[in-house]
């Protein structure tokens, strides 16, 4: 079973308060829930769409077609109507949107004057239309009612109750003015509250308090702002500062001296906050501190798209700031990979001294996926090497920047042992003062770059799925991970053979991590949410291999995997 | 017993001859001692310019970044151990041109820290350009018909800002330099000292001389009663003949380290996490 249902309306008339109880509904009763979130730049008003998929197997992408579109304004009608179905069914309040239809799959049902009716305000049709849905799924009403008591304790009984009374006569409307049900046939609920539903912001916000994160400062940008607000909520249970800085640059360099002192510290920003960090990510290599930066991508250039969707920051990433040093960018494609790189990205930046960015873009921010354990207890905390006093018999021979095999120094913390420490933004001694040097600057260049061949084994091999090799590679990174994952499935029940290689750990690049002899006779296809096709770009100059064709959207919209699959059959 | 001797640092110094940070450093260095400050529980964060070379001829906790970030990294430091001793040090162009933005919002915040600015009106690294605190008509290389904006007034843009601590001394009055940075650090909350510092290779015009000539100390002949907010606004107006210094305007608010729950008990870097700890979120997602 794999169900689509799409809400659509103005922003402020309850979208999500829809999709989240349908979606909590049946992620309490072991399905499998994924929603996209798609809305404009705006609080009031425009054309907004959530669109809930609900399956028995794992689904981690938007799906290309819906069965059930529940209309809440005239705007849905014409916008989304082609995304329905052959079969599919649409559900408006003809009376109130003023909209008649012959149309059999269209089906009118009076939210509004049964909102009155029942729940005694109009204000409750979006529990009628929750309950309708219901119905046409042939799905229980009881656990529906049970979120609803759950979302509107607070506000009392009496709403409770009004919802709830809501949700039943849109419910029993169906049941008894629709012919021909049930319409799509979803399996009877089976109570198990195990899986969770949750969004990538809140994936990597999770996993990065998890790892031990002390210190967050950002300033709000569409779509990071959401990983702020959740470690702003949890802040106090957990003894983490979150200080809204009164800029991009001030939050970056707010990181830096945390983490310089020895408190984990992280920010993230979107594309154009980023542009804004950059001297001092820089400054962040030059005095070898570490620093986690998360860059969840939006169109641009500029102010670009501001609430959608875009991969087109990775070579900005991949080059930003002057001068060279290491860093490792990573890109998680779901949320266990989130919490898992979040980890990782604090490791490394700890033991390599260096910045760590962690890549997410707003439909891997936004959207909510269903997993079914998140192993925050499995989290290991690597600091790096931090000398304490016992390890200073003689504090004043300490030397910050003093070369190793590795190229990492270890680190002391000011205050915690009775040495002194000078970091320095100028190229520095080993002592960390300033010099004109010619050979200790060519030391001290190639002692920074000798931690990108420590980091550049850290990285871990794309994700091969399936493991066979096959006539067509899928390639991709980040937030395309279930999208294509789908459409190489679809593919191969469709007799064509296709492999999907995914990337999560980007930057440094391990060519050793592919069969390139093997992937040679393949058709590569990359599959990227950006114009030029950033990552197949570098991945071919990596590994020498020929890029056959480049699958691109920029629309600001996410891949559909039917898109992608129809688009493999058109195009190549 | 801290010692001048624990502060000196075995790095050369690279300032002119004659340059009015000779006098800060000693100024600085023996307010330290003073108070009996341990080298090792003190940071400095400095920017870009002449000054911000300071913290390397002092032996402690340096931390030398950006043109005009000084404070955004002092912000960071203090919130993550404040049982450290945290300043601030960079010039004119770094504090009130490049760092102007986080200057009025570190003394908004009133983070604990002692922020110290050379301020020679002119910028001395880059060889002579004039600096937001260059008088109006000041002659540079890029500003040949003399500048035409106004100086801008650090006291009066601290005093408006809600700094709890505002404060000017001078390089040439090296005692009481070192007792305003000695009561800059005791004030709990962000006290701002701004230090008028001859510049001997690119400002002719305020010389050490012309310094001298003028400056008067604001409580020598009447008493003057910094918590006025009023009369602070006034005095930190007078400028041309007569440039007072001193404590222009103090008062006690709550700093932002005092307000934050999370570190009531103990600094950030000396608490622990323990992953497992954030299992009980995810029940709010089942």
């Amino acid at each position: 079973m794999d169900i689509s249902i799409r809400i659509g309306g103005e922003a402020g008339q309850g979208i999500q308060s829809i999709s989240s109880i349908i979606a909590k509904t049946f992620v309490r009763h072991d399905f499998y829930v994924f929603i996209n979130q798609d809305f404009a730049s705006r609080i009031r008003g425009g054309h907004n769409f959530d669109q809930v998929r609900i399956s028995t197997a794992p689904v981690h992408a938007v799906a290309g077609k819906v069965h059930i579109l529940i209309a809440l304004d005239k705007e849905t009608l014409s916008q989304d109507v082609d995304c329905l179905e052959e079969t599919g069914i649409m559900i408006f309040d003809g009376e109130e949107i003023g909209f008649k239809s012959e149309n059999p799959n269209h089906f009118s049902i009076p939210f509004a004057r049964i909102a009155a009716e029942a729940g005694k305000s109009k204000i409750m049709i979006n529990s009628v239309a929750t309950g309708a849905a219901v119905a046409l799924m042939d799905f229980d009403l009881q656990p529906v009612l049970d979120g609803l008591q759950e979302q509107f304790q607070q506000k009392g009984p009496e709403t409770v109750k009004n919802n709830q009374k809501s949700a039943t006569a849109g419910f029993e409307y169906v049941q008894q003015h629709l012919k021909d049900k049930p319409r799509f046939k979803v399996p009877p609920a089976k109570s198990a509250r195990q899986k969770m539903l949750l969004t990538g912001s809140q994936a990597m916000a999770l996993g990065a308090m998890a790892s031990g994160l002390k210190f967050y400062s950002g300033y709000p940008m569409s779509p990071a702002t959401a990983i702020m607000e959740f470690v702003s909520t949890h802040a106090d249970q957990y003894n983490i500062i979150v200080e809204q800085a009164e800029d991009e640059i001030a939050a970056i360099n707010m990181v830096i001296g945390a983490n310089f002192a020895g408190a984990r510290a992280m920010t993230a920003t979107s594309g154009g906050g980023f542009c804004l960090m950059v001297e001092a990510l820089s400054l962040a290599g030059m005095t070898e501190t570490p620093a986690v930066i998360i860059v969840a991508q939006r169109p641009g250039p500029s102010t670009g798209l501001p609430t959608r969707t875009e991969q087109a920051d990775l070579n900005f990433v991949m080059h930003a700031g002057h001068g060279d040093f290491p860093r490792a960018i990573l890109a998680p494609g779901r949320p266990e990979q989130a919490v898992h790189l979040l980890a990782k990205a604090f490791n490394l930046a700890d033991k390599y001294q260096t910045p760590v960015i962690v890549l997410g873009d707003q439909h891997f921010n936004d959207a909510y996926f269903t997993v079914d354990e998140l192993a925050l207890e499995s989290i290991r905390i690597d600091r790096g090497h931090i000398l304490t006093a016992p390890d200073l018999p003689s504090p004043r021979e300490y030397k910050r920047y003093a070369a190793g095999d590795s190229g990492i120094s270890p680190r002391i913390l000011p205050g915690q042992t009775r040495a002194v420490v000078y970091a320095d933004s100028d190229e520095h001694t080993v002592e960390g003062h300033i010099t004109e040097s010619a050979d200790v600057r060519s030391q001290m260049v190639r002692k920074r770059m000798q931690k990108l061949e420590g980091l550049r084994r850290e990285i871990d091999p794309p994700e091969i799925y399936p493991f066979d090799p096959a006539g067509l590679v899928l390639l991709g990174w980040g937030s395309t991970y279930g999208a294509i994952k789908e459409a190489v499935d679809m593919l191969n029940q469709n007799k064509m053979a296709a492999q999907m290689i995914h990337y999560s750990e980007l930057f440094p690049f391990n060519p050793r991590h592919v069969a390139i002899a093997a992937l040679a006779k393949s058709k590569i296809i990359a599959v990227e949410n950006n114009f030029s096709g950033q990552f197949a770009d570098f991945f071919s100059h990596a590994t020498g291999l020929t890029i056959d064709q480049k699958i691109l959207k920029y629309d600001g919209r996410p891949f559909t995997s039917r898109e992608i699959v129809d688009r493999i059959k058109n195009e190549i | 017993m801290v010692t001048s001797e624990d502060y000196t640092s075995e790095d050369p110094i690279a300032w002119c001859p004659g340059c009015g940070n000779f006098s800060i450093l000693k100024a600085l260095k023996k307010a330290l001692v003073d108070i009996q400050q341990q080298p090792h529980e003190l940071v400095i964060v400095s920017g870009i310019g002449q000054a911000p070379k300071t913290p390397h001829y002092l032996r402690c906790n340096c931390f030398n970044g950006l043109h005009g970030r000084t404070l955004p990294v002092a912000t960071g430091i203090k919130l993550a151990n404040h049982h450290l001793t945290v300043m601030a040090l960079g010039g004119d162009g770094d504090g009130y041109g490049e760092g102007g933005n986080h200057f009025i919002h570190a003394m908004r915040r009133n983070i604990n820290l002692t922020y110290l600015v050379h301020n020679n009106q002119v910028y001395g690294l880059t060889k002579g350009q004039a600096s937001p605190t260059s008088e109006y008509g000041f002659v540079t290389k890029t500003t040949p018909r003399g500048a035409i904006s106004p100086a801008c007034n650090p006291l009066l843009l601290a005093i408006a800002s809600d700094c709890s601590f505002v404060a000017r001394g001078f390089a040439g009055e090296i005692d009481h330099l070192a007792n305003l940075i000695k009561e800059g650090i005791g004030h709990k909350g962000f006290a701002l000292i701004d230090i008028l510092q001859p510049c001997v290779s690119f400002n002719r015009v305020n010389t050490f001389k012309w310094y001298s000539d003028r400056i008067y100390k604001i409580d020598a002949d009447c008493p003057y009663d910094a918590e006025d907010r009023l009369n602070a606004f006034k005095k930190a107006q007078e400028w041309g003949d007569k440039i007072p210094i001193g404590v222009f305007y103090r008062y006690q608010r709550p700093t932002l380290e005092e307000q934050i729950p999370a570190i009531a008990d103990q600094p950030l870097v000396a608490q622990r996490t323990h992953p497992q700890r954030f299992l009980e979120l995810l029940e709010a997602f089942r």
